[in-house]
């Protein structure tokens, strides 16, 4: 049964990042992965605050295979990520490589953080 | 001048007139690759964080696994279809955006580094943190070079070559 909830969340998980991920690049002229880490960091968060809900039992398991494994799951990525990193750097955007890296990983923990602090201060 | 750079973006990037395009051209087969794509991948990586659980506080193997293997994954598939092969149409959003974006994952990442923390295990989550970082990163350079050598495309300087000269090699 879970499996089935993985695989529904992804399903809408995965189309989202890349209208998300087209939406972003569409406002910002840059070759800053703005769409990634957008959806990265989002998707921390909200991934935070369902195992922060599931820890005190305010959030059931299904919700977390469906929004959390699955649709936060298929929604960020660590693929686009790591090969945007690479091709920033060997585009020569060296600082813009280290930022993404530094940025991406400071931002996407602190928010999963922050999304468990919440579901903490939010349901006990 | 390349006259089609290698996107920075695997997802999707505006930058490249072709994808900039393919939404327009036919949303809905698009967004059913990508679906179904993250799907099969989603389905993959929970199959193995099921397969290889791991105790609060333990270093979190499977997504580890999962995001390195993924990354080695995009590097050989990004090669291939953007310097290699003119690909049809739905590879890149099927195969790169769908299953390795749906099987690669940065929020359980996240969490489970909060979660180790949590737990007490400071070390675990730091070397998880770090090791999965540098692991991905070297796996995705990993990908591209060897497949760059095995496809005798590799040329001084690092700079990828434009695959304008191999278009229809294949098709």
């Amino acid at each position: 049964m879970t499996v089935i909830l993985v695989a529904l969340g992804a399903a809408i998980g995965a189309p989202l990042r890349y209208l998300v991920d087209r939406a972003v690049q569409a406002r910002h002229d840059s070759t800053f992965p703005w769409g990634t880490f957008a959806v990265n960091v989002a998707g921390s968060l909200v991934f935070g605050v369902l195992i922060g809900g599931a820890a005190g039992h305010a959030v059931p398991g299904s919700l977390v295979a469906l929004l959390g494994t699955g649709l936060c799951g298929a929604l960020t990525t660590y693929s686009t990520f790591g090969y945007e990193t690479v091709r920033l750097f060997e585009d020569g955007a060296r600082r813009y490589a280290l930022i993404n890296a530094g940025a991406s990983v400071g931002a996407g923990l602190g928010t999963a953080f922050a999304g468990v602090a919440l579901a903490h201060a939010v349901w006990g | 001048m390349r006259p089609e750079r290698p996107p920075i973006d695997p997802d999707v990037d505006l930058g490249v007139p072709r994808q900039r395009a393919e939404l327009r051209e036919g949303r809905a087969g698009l967004l059913t690759a990508i679906a179904v794509g993250g799907m099969v991948g989603a389905v993959g990586r929970h199959g193995l964080a099921v397969a290889f659980p791991h105790a609060p506080g333990e270093f979190p193997w499977a997504t580890f696994a999962v995001n390195v293997s993924g990354c080695l994954l995009i590097g050989v598939l990004m090669v291939l279809i953007t310097e290699v092969w003119h690909a049809p149409r739905l590879v890149r959003p099927f195969l790169g955006v769908g299953v390795l974006g749906g099987y690669t994952t940065f929020s359980t990442y996240a969490v489970e580094v909060q979660q180790a923390v949590a737990a007490g295990a400071a070390r675990a989550a730091l070397l998880y943190l770090a090791g999965t970082l540098v692991a991905a990163l070297t796996a995705v350079w990993s990908g591209m070079t060897l497949t760059r050598m095995a496809t005798g495309r590799v040329i001084a300087g690092g700079s990828p070559p434009s695959n304008a000269g191999s278009r229809g090699d294949v098709e």
